[in-house]
Parts: structure tokens; C-alpha cells; sequence
């Protein structure tokens, strides 16, 4: 099974203040090791899913996802802001952006680790934790021990 | 407090699980029991019927439809979006007990039945095919084996004269005037249940019931292949276009064509992009309105025509056979009485054996009735001999195929032969034709039109007879092995060609 998340997936210094921004770094390290195969469809896909309803979630957190044909795998990209992006909640910026790419087919095993992650992001530790992260490895081993092998 | 909650959103991979997680918190942080079903991408597993009858309130925390919500029917309900539960679970939790407490119906409610289909997602056509079909067969089986056994109880209490005392004729120099009509759809003038008890007693009584179940069949068949298609909205026009089936007498053939057209027209009106003040009133009014109008419309002016002149040429031709080879003549109704099981070309036999004994010729009636006989018997006999090969379904029917085949009630194979009908029918056709033909050979004869092993004091050589049936019985119990072990090989090679297709 493909990672879910790498190092080089992991952005912990974000700066753009516009979420379509933001979302655009994120997706291009996902297009850059083939995860996404086309990156501005991609990217229409997400704001697609966007527009539908604001992806950003009280406490801080943006979850942009779609799933698209562009994609070739389950992953997930990080994003830590220090300033914050808009993703649209009513309690303010996010600071920490998963994006979440699936494939239009997805098989189970990944959907339901992409399940997990969901609920994972409403538990505060989790959230803390990754708010605390130092590197980006200390994000890729705190997702692969609270989701992938939960 | 008990509550159960549904979960849902468009995309199906966050939101619904974050809704679900920030329930569960907040409804164990005051102190409540909750279950969540996330109907999300991952696949969901239903809340158990059980559970919902327990639960005090339901919760749907969703953006799109939740599925099956008839399931909730009876019970306080909360409905709120998907967001919401993420960003205030506890307020939603809150409000579901005030719900409860407030709630003046039956706390316990009547939750909907659950009717499952058997349809797996992402399966290959071929297999979808073949679990839209056995979707329909579990729900029919019930049926064939209560009507089946009722008619058959007739037939045991009453005689084969319990047929003539219901549809009137003349049995032993005594003639009947017909008080069932045709049942299922009405009695004949002046004729009820009163009438009928009197003139065929509570034999005939048994038999009439197990005629109405037996009307059902084809209805049940098409109604639930083209919910396993469709879901919902496909029941009403396949019930109503296998209902057609039967008046037009295009037989359980006729219920598949129907079923899968329901089905499909349903599905595709379920997925039409309509405008949203159409969408609520989409499932319960204009899918079933349109999809039941133009199915109907197709079964009557393309399939129920056809089937009309095609009966008429058959007989006709049936007719021009009739002085030939004895035992070609038994081999053709065989072949006919096997082929659709009650459908349209099984009733030109059978209507064309009762026709002979009206001349004096009763091994015709012989040949038709024993060819009827073998189709259920031989696949009872298979699910004995080699279970494996067969659903757990389709086992059941088979011990019930028993009784049937021996009451020669051959509807009792349409459990089979609707599930895989290229292999079943061909191996029933083979076993009725070698009956029929030996039948013929033998020079067996039947006085009456009906009634299976309880007539068999009616039947000129008994042994012979009971031997001709049970050849054939062996015949299509080998045949339909043979074939269905061939499927098990040709299914590995599908499996390993796939990844080439991908």
C-alpha cells in the first residue's frame, strides 16, 4: 500500500494567506512524486468541493479535499500556518491544512484510513500534536501511529 | 439515553467521520449511549434493526439524502447539517434528548423493515447481473415454497377433481360450473369464498390460496430485481410490470425482461439532474409514476404482442404435429414444458396434452405431465448431491422443489432458473425431453390434467412412468452439475484475465 503521507508532503511554513493558495503549494508537492497526475484539474476539482461548502472547521482547520480522476492515490498533504488561511469557519483561520486527495475509485483499506484521519482531527490532543511538531518526519510518524496503524 | 445517529456528506471522506467522532464525544460526555452509521465512501455498516427499536432519538447529521431513512420511521428525530455536529455535537446531543423527553408517540416506535439487496458496488456487469437475479429469487423463494406446498396440500386432500370442482368441467360424468374464475384476479359472477368451500371444500381452499401466492411469483421476482437495481423506486414498476407478466401470461422470462426494465428506467430517473424543488418529490411520486407508466407500456405493446402471436403459431404448429413419431412428439413437449416453467411456451404444452384427452388420448397428458415433474426434481436432486454448487437460498428452495416436482408443480425450478437461466434451463429442457420421450416409449397414459406422484392411480404403468421420470430427473441433476462446475473453472479465468483489462 502507498504511504499515505511522506516528508516531502509536509509544509510546516506556510504563508499564503488565501486558501486556493495554500492548497496550490500543498497540491504541488503531490504533483511533483505523482501522487496527483494533473494538478490545475485536481485543483478545479478541490475548489469544485469547496464551493459546494467551506472546508474549514472550528479549531483552526481547513480540510480542502475532492476526489478526483487526477489522483493515483490516497494521500494526504500538511500544512502548518503559523498566520493562519482562511478556509471559511466561523471561528477564524486555520493553522493546521490537511488536504486530502482520493481517487475517484478509491479501494476500502484507503478510504477507511482516510475515515480514521477524519475522526482522528477531532480529537485536541491529536490537534496538539501536530501543532507541536518539530520536523516534518515528527508529522509522517504522528499520523502513520494515530491513523495508518490504529 | 439510547440514540442512534446517521452521518453523511457529499463527498463522503471527512466530514461524515469528523460528524460521527464529535457525536460520539459528545453524546459519551453526558453521559448517553450512541451509534453512528457513517454513510460515507469507506462503506457503512447499517445500525442493526434491533439498535434502532432501542434507541430514544435519531440524529441525522447530513448534507445529502440519508439512505433507507424509513428505517427511523416512529421515532424523535433530529436533523441538522453535517457541519453543525462537527462544530457543536453537544448542542445536537442536547437537542436529541429534549426530542426524547418530549416525545409523546411510542418511544419504541415500529422501525421500518430492511429489505437488503445482495448487490455488491464495484462488481464486474456479469456479476451484477447475476446478484440483481438473486436478489429477486430470495424474495420469491418464500413465496414458490408456500404456494407451492398449499397447492400441493389441495392436491393431497382433495384429488386431482379438486381442480375441476374449482375452474369447473366434468369429472366422472359430473359437470362443475367454474366458482374460482381466475382467482387472483376475481371470481365469476355470484362465486366467493362461500361458493368455493361449498362446491370444493377446504381442499380447494388450500389450493385457491396457493394459486394467489403462485400469482405473486413473477411480480415478486421483477419487483425485487429491479430494486436491487434501482433501490426504492424500482419496486413499484417491477411489481406492476411483473403483474403485467401475468396477464399478459409472458411468464417468469417475461418477469426478468421486466424487472431488469424497471430497474434500469428507475435508475436512470434516479440520476437525472433535476431541479432542486423537484428532488423530494423525485423518489416517491415521479420515479415510480414514469418508470411504472413506460414499463408498463413496454410489457403490454412489445413484449405482451409478440408473446400473443407467438403462442398462436406454437399451437398451431403443435397441432400439425400430432399424428408424427410418438417419441419426437414426446421429446418437443418436454423440451417446451421445461423451457419457461408456467411462461408462455410451457402452456402451449401443457394446454395442447389437456386438448388430447378431450380425443381420447391420454399418453400425451402422461408425457406433458411427467416432463413437468423432472424440472424440480432434478434440481432438488443436485443441491443434495453436490450443496456446494448452489446458494444457501437456492438449497432452501430445493428441499422445497421436493413436493413441488412430485405435486408437478414445476414452478418450483423458477428459483433456479431465474438465477442462472443458461445453465439451469438447457439442463431442465434435457431431463423433461428424455421423460417425455420415454413416457412416449412406455405408452404410459393419464386420465387426469394434474396432481403429480397423487394421481398416480390415474396413470397406465405406473412403474414405467415413476422409471421415465426418474431418468429424466437424473439427467438434468447430472446436466446442471456439470454445467455449473464448468462456471466455477470459467469464473477463475475471468478473475485472472482482469488485471489485463485494467
Amino acid at each position: 500500500m502507498a504511504d499515505l503521507i511522506i516528508d516531502d508532503y509536509v509544509v510546516l511554513d506556510l504563508d499564503q494567506p488565501d486558501r486556493n493558495a495554500a492548497t496550490a503549494v500543498l497540491a504541488s508537492r503531490l504533483a511533483a512524486d505523482g501522487r496527483v497526475t494533473d494538478l490545475d484539474g485536481f485543483l478545479a476539482d478541490v475548489r469544485k468541493r469547496e464551493e459546494q461548502m467551506s472546508t474549514g472547521l472550528p479549531g483552526g482547520i481547513g480540510i480542502p479535499h475532492a476526489r478526483s480522476a487526477h489522483v493515483t492515490a490516497p494521500t494526504l498533504a500538511f500544512g502548518r500556518s503559523a498566520n493562519g488561511v482562511d478556509y471559511g469557519a466561523e471561528d477564524g483561520p486555520a493553522h493546521l491544512i490537511f488536504l486530502i486527495a482520493a481517487p475517484e475509485g478509491g479501494d476500502d483499506a484507503h478510504l477507511k484510513i482516510l475515515a480514521a484521519l477524519a475522526r482522528r482531527l477531532m480529537r485536541a490532543e491529536f490537534r496538539q500534536s501536530l501543532l507541536d511538531a518539530e520536523k516534518p518526519s515528527d508529522v509522517v510518524d504522528i499520523v502513520n501511529r494515530e491513523v495508518v496503524n490504529a | 439515553m439510547k440514540l442512534v445517529a446517521v452521518t453523511s456528506c457529499p463527498t463522503g471522506i471527512a466530514h461524515t467521520y469528523m460528524a460521527a467522532e464529535a457525536l460520539e464525544i459528545a453524546a459519551k460526555a453526558a453521559g448517553h449511549e450512541i451509534q453512528v452509521e457513517t454513510q460515507g465512501a469507506a462503506g457503512s455498516t447499517p445500525l442493526s434493526a434491533e439498535t434502532i427499536a432501542e434507541a430514544d432519538a435519531v440524529i441525522f447529521a447530513a448534507d445529502v439524502e440519508v439512505r433507507d431513512r424509513a428505517r427511523f420511521a416512529g421515532k424523535p428525530l433530529v436533523t441538522r447539517s453535517v457541519k453543525k455536529a462537527i462544530s457543536d455535537g453537544p448542542a445536537i446531543v442536547e437537542e436529541a434528548v429534549t426530542a426524547a423527553n418530549s416525545w409523546v408517540g411510542s418511544r419504541t416506535g415500529t422501525p421500518g423493515a430492511i429489505l437488503t439487496t445482495k448487490v455488491e458496488d464495484g462488481a464486474g456487469f456479469g456479476t451484477r447481473l447475476r446478484q440483481w437475479l438473486m436478489t429477486g429469487v430470495s424474495y420469491m423463494i418464500p413465496f414458490v415454497a408456500a404456494g407451492g406446498i398449499l397447492i400441493a396440500l389441495g392436491f393431497m386432500f382433495g384429488g386431482d377433481q379438486v381442480v375441476t370442482k374449482l375452474y369447473g368441467g366434468v369429472w366422472h360424468g359430473h359437470t362443475y360450473v367454474g366458482v374460482a374464475g381466475n382467482l387472483p384476479l376475481g371470481f365469476p359472477a355470484k362465486a366467493s369464498f362461500d361458493t368455493l368451500i361449498a362446491q370444493a371444500g377446504y381442499a380447494g381452499l388450500l389450493f385457491a390460496i396457493g394459486k394467489i401466492a403462485f400469482f405473486m411469483l413473477v411480480p415478486i421476482l421483477a419487483g425485487f430485481i429491479a430494486f436491487a437495481i434501482a433501490d426504492r423506486p424500482g419496486l413499484v414498476p417491477g411489481i406492476v410490470g411483473g403483474l403485467i407478466c401475468g396477464i399478459i401470461g409472458a411468464g417468469f422470462l417475461g418477469g426478468i425482461i421486466a424487472g431488469l426494465a424497471a430497474g434500469g428506467i428507475a435508475y436512470w430517473l434516479a440520476h437525472l439532474k433535476v431541479p432542486r424543488a423537484f428532488k423530494s418529490i423525485m423518489p416517491v411520486v415521479v420515479i415510480p409514476l414514469v418508470a411504472t407508466l413506460i414499463v408498463g407500456l413496454f410489457m403490454i405493446l412489445v413484449v405482451g404482442k409478440p408473446i400473443a402471436s407467438a403462442t398462436e403459431h406454437l399451437t398451431s404448429w403443435l397441432n400439425g404435429l400430432s399424428g408424427s413419431n410418438a417419441i419426437l412428439l414426446g421429446i418437443i413437449l418436454g423440451l417446451m414444458m421445461a423451457f419457461d416453467m408456467g411462461g408462455p411456451v410451457n402452456k402451449v404444452a401443457y394446454t395442447f396434452g389437456v386438448a388430447s384427452l378431450t380425443t381420447g388420448n391420454t399418453t400425451i397428458m402422461a408425457a406433458v405431465m411427467a416432463a413437468g415433474m423432472t424440472p424440480p426434481l432434478g434440481l432438488a436432486l443436485a443441491t443434495v448431491i453436490r450443496r456446494n454448487l448452489f446458494t444457501e437460498v437456492e438449497r432452501d428452495a430445493g428441499d422445497a422443489a421436493w413436493l413441488l416436482g412430485a405435486s408437478f408443480i414445476t414452478e418450483g425450478a423458477i428459483p433456479f432458473a431465474a438465477g442462472d437461466p443458461l445453465r439451469v434451463i438447457p439442463s431442465i429442457m434435457a431431463g423433461s425431453a428424455v421423460t417425455g420421450a420415454l413416457s412416449m416409449a412406455f405408452n404410459c397414459t393419464l386420465r387426469a390434467p394434474h396432481g403429480g406422484i397423487w394421481v398416480i392411480g390415474l396413470v397406465g404403468k405406473p412403474a414405467l412412468y415413476l422409471l421415465a421420470i426418474a431418468v429424466g430427473t437424473a439427467v438434468t441433476a447430472v446436466a446442471v452439475i456439470a454445467l455449473k462446475s464448468m462456471r466455477t473453472v470459467a469464473g477463475h479465468k475471468i478473475v485472472d484475465l482482469e488485471p489485463a483489462h485494467v
